[in-house]
């Protein structure tokens, strides 16, 4: 499974070493976890709650995770985003990539969460001591998206 | 004799629309079917537009300045995407995952 979209935690090790499984053509292995931050803006954050879109979200993950096979030469790739109730220093997601060589797995590992934060279909709704809020979308991660 | 058809006759295409995140709570639903007259080739705008019309949350919202989002059928879509009865049409807010 390339992709998934779930509430559960992941395990880092366990994931990347069924990547792993099997393929001693492997030579290189880049991953990116996001987590849970508990200051935004300068505002203290007590958690967040991730929503998503069910059916198009796995859809556009795929399609990214196919597009960064097309452009770059690697063995495989895996995405894992959590959705529902996280708490700072949760994880919420994890991109891993495979190839004979550092360079591709880096530029693919970049390409799909820059994609991932442009198309994908999650938001972030922060809590707040005194509230909530919804995460504001931030134009750099437009001009990180634009750079491939 | 056979009359032609009545072209001046609208033809009305049903389209689902989902209202996500940010603008479901706006609108205070998760979504509606709408009916579109087909006669104009609707769009992903046409839908805009009606639902602009219905003033309040929905002209805040769907105001020509604002950052809003489609999909169309599971895809990204433009506001020139068409649209075809039955089609699946999500309007959003910018995404914020990762």
């Amino acid at each position: 499974m390339t992709v998934r979209v779930q509430t559960a935690d992941f395990d880092i090790g366990a994931e990347i070493a069924r990547l792993r499984e099997g393929h001693r053509s492997v030579g290189a292995i880049a991953s990116f976890i996001g987590t849970v931050r508990d200051v935004n803006d300068a505002s203290t954050i007590t958690g967040l709650t991730l929503e998503h879109y069910p059916g198009m979200t796995e859809a556009a993950l795929e399609e990214i995770v196919a597009e960064a096979r097309r452009r770059f030469d690697i063995r495989d790739a895996l995405v894992i985003h959590r959705v529902g109730a996280l708490a700072p220093g949760d994880q919420i997601v994890l991109v891993a990539v495979t190839s004979a060589h550092r360079g591709m797995a880096f530029d693919a590992c970049e390409f799909i969460m820059d994609a991932l934060k442009t198309r994908a279909p999650f938001w972030k709704k922060e809590r707040l001591p005194d509230g909530e809020r919804w995460v504001e979308a931030r134009a750099s991660d437009d001009e990180a998206a634009r750079r491939w | 004799m056979a009359r032609m058809p009545d072209t001046s006759l609208s033809i009305r295409i049903s389209v689902r629309v989902i209202y996500l995140a940010r603008l479901r709570e706006a609108f205070g639903s998760t979504g509606e079917t709408l009916a579109l007259d087909d006669n104009n080739a609707p769009t992903v705008e046409s839908i805009v537009r009606a639902l602009r019309d219905r003033g309040g949350a929905w002209a805040h919202e769907l105001a020509p300045d604002r950052a809003v989002r489609f999909a169309v059928n599971h895809r990204l879509a433009r506001r020139t995407q068409a649209v075809a009865d039955g089609d699946e049409v999500a309007i959003f807010p910018p995404v914020t995952g990762g």
